[in-house]
């Protein structure tokens, strides 16, 4: 296999596979964030940044990930 | 397909041995223009607040009393804000400088090639890693400071049981990671933010990078938010002493 093959598959494979923890992870806080707020919407306003925070650390895997990819594609 | 993407920002011209990037020639701008305005916002402070004087006073009064609540500790929290507030406005306003419209279209011509002028701040690695830096210097100088010396080795280096040294190793590391995971996070976002635009454009002209343009934007906001409130997090919890080392004091 040529090497710029081999480059493409690999990150393609990198992004595509570190993607799907973060996307299962951020999807449950997301959820049980939206279950908070129907349950009490006045405290809707202390919920959604601390949602944003903890997604932003969930996220971190997959940010991982896309900075290996573009490593892989740019550098 | 040919796309102009790199991770290193394009080197504009030296000045002497020192090599003047776009992004490190954007963020003077970026760094002048604050400057400037707030001295000239600080200069013009009135008892009875004008327009600007007011938007900003409601802005900063609503972002201290987030930081109060988030950190629960009126000292703590006096002691913190200008720092992350100061992080959170001026990611937020570099952010949002990438989005004025033609500004990749201005190019310069240099040794190396044609380079565009603007490059957006935090999709320079270099800038980024020094505030996390920053930030992760200052989290472990309030331990040090809060906990004591021999206190805050003791958390890392704990010779009661295997177990306790494990877990102070495992600490140890955290602190360590702290560093990647929050400047990754940043220059990530941010990056994969101008990677996309560039090849949704490639894609199909004006019309299919808007979407992407907004969720940059989402994206702009959201992660200046973040870094700062992580700051503020790592903060506050370092100027937390643990139950086990109050009892220790007692």
């Amino acid at each position: 296999m040529e090497v710029e093959a081999a480059k493409y598959i690999a990150a393609g494979l990198a992004i595509g596979l570190g993607a799907i923890g973060p996307g299962i992870g951020e999807g449950i806080a997301a959820s049980k964030a939206l279950e908070a707020i129907g349950r009490n919407p006045e405290a809707s306003g202390k919920i959604t940044p601390l949602m944003f925070v903890a997604m932003a650390i969930t996220e971190s895997t997959a940010i991982y990930a896309l900075v290996v990819t573009l490593i892989i594609l740019f550098a | 397909m040919r796309l102009d993407i790199s991770l290193a920002p394009e080197t504009l011209f030296h000045i002497g041995s020192m090599a003047i990037s776009n992004s490190f020639f954007w963020l003077m701008v970026v760094s002048v223009f604050l400057l400037v305005g707030t001295f000239f916002l600080n200069r013009s402070l009135k008892i009875r607040p004008g327009k600007i004087q007011n938007i900003v006073e409601m802005l900063l009064a609503g972002a201290y009393d987030f930081v109060e609540t988030t950190v629960g500790d009126k000292k703590v929290a006096r002691r913190a804000f200008p720092l992350v507030f100061t992080l959170f406005f001026f990611i937020l306003f570099s952010n949002l400088m990438t989005f004025i419209p033609g500004q990749a279209a201005v190019t310069i011509k240099t040794a190396d090639g044609v380079v565009p002028l603007f490059r957006a701040i935090i999709a320079d690695y270099g800038l980024v890693f020094m505030m996390t830096m920053l930030s992760v210097l200052i989290t472990q100088i309030v331990a040090i400071y809060v906990a004591g010396p021999f206190k805050y080795l003791g958390r890392f280096l704990n010779f009661t049981s295997p177990l306790n040294f494990f877990l102070g190793l495992m600490d140890l590391i955290g602190e360590v990671a702290k560093i990647m995971s929050l400047s990754f996070r940043l220059f990530g976002n941010i990056f994969a933010g101008e990677v996309l635009g560039a090849v949704m454009l490639f894609l199909f002209p004006f019309f299919l990078p808007l979407p992407f343009a907004f969720l940059g934007l989402l994206t702009a906001v959201v992660q200046a938010f973040v870094f700062a409130v992580l700051t503020l997090v790592f903060i506050s919890m370092a100027a937390t002493v643990t139950e086990a080392e109050a009892e220790g004091a007692k």
